[in-house]
Order: structure tokens, then C-alpha cells, then sequence
């Protein structure tokens, strides 16, 4: 039982960086735009997170900063796929290298080369008084960091403003049919540039999570990957955010249940081990991809008066 | 005068190519900031950078060896964008393809070369097309998206690497172990060109796949549709042109391409199976092909250019500190300015 309990909350934990970025990814989405630069974004956020973190001695500064930091690198998106309409698969593809190139830059130029890597303190667990007590559920899901607890709140959140608010509608209006949405009243580009830049800063903060509460350090391309899952699971989730958050436990169950299987020393090698989310990924996307149908203007640029 | 902009008819080739040098020189002038920010004169780095690259006949020699797997890979990613079919998975379809060429040069060792080096040639690219192919099959049979799933197994391949040298591949003389396989038998080594320098024969082979892909792509039925699909999928299904087939085809061709670039790194360079047997050619091999405008004779000068870059930063990482990760930003920011390059040759400029 004890088992139980510390991989399931391992799963939470181990999730929560997938979760913001996907549902970062999802607004993003809705709007009509598709980001594929997400891992680099998510490692801008990592490595401006960790060095706020580690100069300002403050945690939430480190956020604040990797936040802005994806804020700033979603807008350059949104300048490129909603002002200059370019391809938004290539133009995701160079904000992914950037991201990537200059978290690294960024990380030897502030940090040097140095023989142990700098760390910092990062972010505790922090039980909620009573919560926490319950049986089996408080361990899960109440002794956690405060960023797990935040992608918890998140999700319902963004479901009552897609499903439920003025805004959720414009931003589907403009995902599914710009046109018409323009004919009646909505700033579509307005709208894209909000939704990509909101999206940018969940993508941030899903990076600062995996530098300032997971792993309380910064390393050359630290999300192996994980910003595509978050897209990966973006689809499986149906643009829904509660099954976003239902695909994004999975691969926070495959990464605790693969940690787990290391530490126990199964006879497996470990790289094999270490495949085993990204075939999962694969597998998912197989299962899932014919039936999900995104926004239906996804991917599409938008230009008034053009049929 | 007034002056106003309008939208051209057709951008000339001209303009097209003024454009992608112009994209080069805008991410070279940001990459200089960057470079300021490390603590250096950005015209001290970019002398390094220059020598490095072209200084000596070793140095250049090294820059053409570099430009050998990222014109392979370059040419591949053509094919395949050429269709609309994204792929980023050459790092991976490069890693089975060395990994395929490793396996051939310890197990067939026995073989002469003329039997041998064929077949390495010839494996390599099938385990590259394979690789390549699963992705194609994945989105052609189940639209599932090629970006993801081509990312996912460049992360599976590099994990197989890793657990190859470490494992199964491992060679048992090296105490201590580092991870890496035996040396391959010399009959799978390419030959070198040029004496004193490690420029070898994977360059020829990769000049073929220039040729062969120019006439694939404008010369062939099958590159027709590949490119007609790539245009406009649904005129293309509604003229009879097997889609399916067309992107199977693309993303086969795309990953075989690939898989030769990995042959060439184990036979013409290190002669043995390495973790680090890419360092990246996988992805720079998509701007090269990008800033090449997807046209195999402009992804020659682009991989030139990039062997260049990588050899030059290693340089200028070496002699003033800048990190080499820098090459890895100018590539984004090359990727974006061209996208803003394209859009600004279609306006001009016009005083009535």
C-alpha cells in the first residue's frame, strides 16, 4: 500500500510540467494556432526559472521570470503565424532550436563550465493542513509542492472559461471558423495573440517546474522530449482539458512507474527503460489519431477578405 | 513620390536566393549579441569562426567532412517537405542507419570490400527507410501527426544507441569501458580522398544523392506526385494520385537518406559505434534543407554552409569560450528569417 501511494503520488508530481504545457497548448490550439515549438519554449521557461531562482534567491521570481521568458517566446510565435501568416509547422520548428540553442547558450554563458552543477533549494512539499491526513488520497494528492496543486486548480478553471465565458466562445469561434467570427465582431488576431502568449506562459511555467521543483537544476535540453508529448496529449485529450489532464497522469505514471523500476534494479537496462514514455506516446497517438479532430481552422492563417 | 507596396507577381529565383543570404547575414548579426553577451568582440569570433572553417586545406577538408551527413540528411528532409510530410526524425533514421552499418562492418568482416561496402551502403539506408517508413505508414494509415511521432523515435533510436554500446555492441578489449563497439573490419571503410585529411568517400556518395534526388523529384512520375501531393493533397487525390503511396514513398526515401549519412559517419570517419555519433545532424540537417529552399543543388550550398558553422563554432568554442550551443540558436533564428524572408519577396517597393 505504501508502494501505492508514493507512485501514484510520484504520477501527479511527474506530471504536472506535461500538464501545464498541454494545456498551454490547447488554448493555443483552440485559437487556430498550432505551436510546435513548445519544447523550446518549455526550455526557455526551464532555464529562466532556475537562473531567477538561483540570482534572486526567490523561488517565485524564478516563476515569475520563466514565465515572462515563455510569455516573450509565444509572442514571437504569434508574430510569425498570426501577423506574417507563415507556415506555422516550420516557424514552430525554429522556435523549438532557438529555445533550445539559447536555453543552453544562456545556461554556459551565466553558469560557466563547472565540475558539480549548480543547484538551488527549489520547491518543498507542502501539505494542506487536514487534506493531507486522508487516508490513502492525502499523500496523493495533498502532499505535494504548491506548482502541483496549481495545475490542479488550472485545469477546472480553464474548462469553466473555454466552456463557459464570452472569451471561450470567441476563442472556439476563431478556431473553428475565423470568417465567421470576424463577420461578427471578434478581433481574430487579437484573440490569437492572446491565446498564444497565455498558452506561452503555461508552457513557461510547465518548464520552471521540471527546473525549480524537480529537479532543482538546469541541464542542455532537460525535457528530453516532453514538450511534443505535451502536444501528443493534447490530441489524445480531445482539446478537453480534463482529459488532457487524464492523458498527461498517464505519462506521469509512466515516468514514476520507469524511476521506480530503476531504483528496484529490474533486469531491464535502464536505456531500454528509458524508451518506454516515448513508445507509449507513439502507441497513444496511434489509438487515438483518427478519430481526433482538432479546431477546424487549425494551422490555417487567417487574412481578411481572402476566400 | 509616393511610394507603396505591392504584391509581386511571381518572386524571381533571384530574389529567393538574395533572401536566404539575407536571412543568414540577420542571424548572424543577433548571434553577435548573443556572443557580446559571452564576453566577446563578435568580429573577433567570427575571424575564428572563418578560420576555422576555411583557414587551412585540414580545416576546410574538416568543413566538407561536416557538410557530408547534413547534405545526405538535407536531401532526404527535401523529399520529404517536398510532400508536406514533416519530418524531424533524421537524427534517429541517421542513428539505425550507423547503428545498421556498425552491425555489417563487425559481422561480415570476411567479406571483400566490393561485396561489403555495397551492402552496408545498401542496409544502412533500408534500416534509415524503415525508421523513416513507420512514420509515413503511421500518418498515411491512421493520420497520426509525423512531427511527434518522428521526435518520439529519434529519442527511442538514441536510447538504442546508447544501450548498443553499453550492451550487445559493447567492445570487451576496452577496460574500464568506455561505451563504444570494436573498430569494423577494414574492408567497410570508405576510402579517404585526400591524404592527411579525414575527407572520405561518403562525399561521393553524397553528391550521388544529389543527382538522384534532382532527377527523382523533377524527372520521375513518382516525384511528381510526390510534389503534386505536396501542393495540394485533395487535387491531387481528386487527379487519381495515390496519396498514401506518395507519403510512404517520401518519408522511405526521407529516413533511407538519413540512414546513408549514418553509414557514412561509421565508415568513412570513426570506423566504430559512438554514443555521440551525431551531434545533432539530425536537425541541422532541416535547416539545410530549409535554407536550401527544398531544392537539391540550393541544399548543397546549405550544407556547406552549415559544415562551416559547426566546424567554425567548435573553433571558436576552442579558442575564445563562446559555447557551442550557439549554432544551435543561429539555426532557429535562420529557420525564422528565412519564413520572414519569404513573406517580404512577395511585396516590392514601388515609387509612382
Amino acid at each position: 500500500m505504501a508502494f501505492l501511494v508514493s507512485l501514484l503520488a510520484a504520477t501527479i508530481r511527474l506530471a504536472t510540467p506535461i500538464v501545464f504545457a498541454a494545456l498551454g497548448e490547447i488554448i493555443t490550439e483552440l485559437a487556430g494556432i498550432l505551436n510546435l515549438g513548445v519544447e523550446g519554449i518549455m526550455l526557455m521557461g526551464a532555464f529562466a526559472g532556475f537562473w531567477g531562482a538561483y540570482q534572486t534567491g526567490s523561488l517565485w521570481l524564478g516563476v515569475l521570470l520563466g514565465i515572462l521568458v515563455g510569455a516573450l517566446m509565444a509572442l514571437l510565435m504569434a508574430f510569425m503565424s498570426v501577423t506574417l501568416r507563415v507556415d506555422q509547422v516550420i516557424s514552430g520548428m525554429g522556435i523549438y532550436f532557438l529555445g533550445l540553442g539559447l536555453s543552453s547558450f544562456l545556461y554556459r554563458v551565466t553558469f560557466g563550465v563547472r565540475t558539480v552543477p549548480p543547484t538551488i533549494e527549489g520547491f518543498k512539499e507542502a501539505p494542506i493542513p487536514l487534506l493531507s491526513r486522508i487516508p490513502f488520497l492525502g499523500p496523493i494528492l495533498f502532499q505535494q509542492n504548491i506548482l502541483v496543486y496549481l495545475a490542479i486548480l488550472l485545469t477546472p478553471l480553464l474548462v469553466l472559461v473555454i466552456h463557459r465565458t464570452t472569451l471561450g466562445l470567441m476563442i472556439r469561434a476563431t478556431g473553428e471558423n475565423p470568417r465567421a467570427a470576424d463577420t461578427l465582431g471578434v478581433n481574430v488576431s487579437l484573440i490569437r495573440y492572446l491565446c498564444v502568449v497565455l498558452g506561452g506562459i503555461l508552457v513557461g511555467l510547465g518548464g520552471v517546474v521540471l527546473s525549480t521543483a524537480h529537479l532543482k537544476m538546469f541541464w542542455e535540453n532537460m525535457t528530453v522530449g516532453r514538450g511534443f508529448i505535451a502536444v501528443a496529449i493534447v490530441y489524445f485529450g480531445k482539446w478537453h482539458p480534463y482529459r488532457t489532464f487524464a492523458g498527461a497522469l498517464l505519462f506521469g505514471g509512466a515516468y514514476a512507474l520507469q524511476l521506480w523500476l530503476q531504483a528496484l534494479g529490474a533486469p531491464v537496462p535502464h536505456q531500454l527503460l528509458l524508451m518506454f514514455p516515448y513508445i507509449l506516446t507513439i502507441a497513444v497517438l496511434a489509438m487515438v489519431a483518427r478519430g481526433a479532430k482538432g479546431p477546424a481552422a487549425l494551422g490555417v492563417p487567417y487574412k481578411r477578405g481572402e476566400a | 513620390m509616393r511610394l507603396r507596396i505591392e504584391e509581386r507577381p511571381v518572386p524571381s529565383p533571384l530574389t529567393r536566393v538574395l533572401a536566404s543570404i539575407v536571412a543568414v547575414f540577420m542571424a548572424l548579426a543577433l548571434g553577435s549579441i548573443l556572443i557580446v553577451m559571452a564576453g566577446a568582440n563578435p568580429l573577433v569570433a567570427y575571424r575564428a569562426l572563418f578560420y576555422g572553417a576555411f583557414g587551412s586545406v585540414h580545416n576546410l577538408a574538416e568543413t566538407v567532412v561536416k557538410a557530408v551527413p547534413l547534405l545526405l540528411v538535407g536531401l532526404g528532409i527535401t523529399i520529404a517537405y517536398r510532400c508536406k510530410v514533416w519530418n524531424i526524425g533524421g537524427e534517429g533514421q541517421l542513428i539505425v542507419g550507423a547503428i545498421a552499418a556498425t552491425w555489417l562492418g563487425l559481422a561480415l568482416g570476411w567479406m571483400p570490400a566490393t561485396l561489403l561496402l555495397p551492402l552496408i551502403v545498401v542496409s544502412s539506408f533500408l534500416a534509415g527507410a524503415l525508421w523513416g517508413g513507420a512514420a509515413g505508414a503511421l500518418k498515411a494509415k491512421l493520420e497520426v501527426n509525423e512531427v511527434i511521432v518522428t521526435i518520439m523515435m529519434n529519442y527511442i533510436a538514441i536510447y538504442w544507441l546508447n544501450y548498443m554500446v553499453r550492451g550487445p555492441m559493447k567492445d570487451p578489449t576496452i577496460a574500464g569501458g568506455f561505451p563504444m563497439s570494436p573498430l569494423i573490419s577494414p574492408a567497410a571503410e570508405f576510402p579517404r580522398l585526400i591524404r592527411g585529411t579525414r575527407l572520405h568517400a561518403g562525399l561521393l556518395l553524397a553528391l550521388l544523392g544529389v543527382v538522384l534526388t534532382y532527377v527523382f523529384l523533377f524527372k520521375t512520375s513518382w516525384g511528381y506526385r510526390v510534389r503534386a501531393v505536396g501542393a495540394n493533397p485533395e487535387a491531387a487525390r481528386y487527379g487519381g494520385i495515390n496519396v498514401l503511396g506518395s507519403v510512404l514513398l517520401a518519408m522511405s526515401l526521407s529516413g533511407g537518406l538519413a540512414g546513408l549519412a549514418g553509414a557514412g559517419e561509421i565508415c568513412g570517419l570513426h570506423h566504430r559505434l559512438l554514443d555521440g555519433i551525431s551531434t545533432g545532424y539530425g536537425y541541422t540537417g532541416i535547416v539545410v534543407a530549409l535554407l536550401g529552399k527544398l531544392h537539391p543543388f540550393g541544399v548543397i550550398l546549405a550544407a556547406f554552409f552549415f559544415g562551416a558553422m559547426v566546424v567554425g563554432m567548435e573553433a571558436m568554442q576552442r579558442t575564445i569560450g563562446t559555447p557551442f550551443a550557439l549554432v544551435i540558436a543561429i539555426e532557429g533564428l535562420v529557420v525564422l528569417f528565412s519564413l520572414v524572408g519569404d513573406v517580404l519577396v512577395k511585396y516590392r517597393i514601388r515609387g509612382d
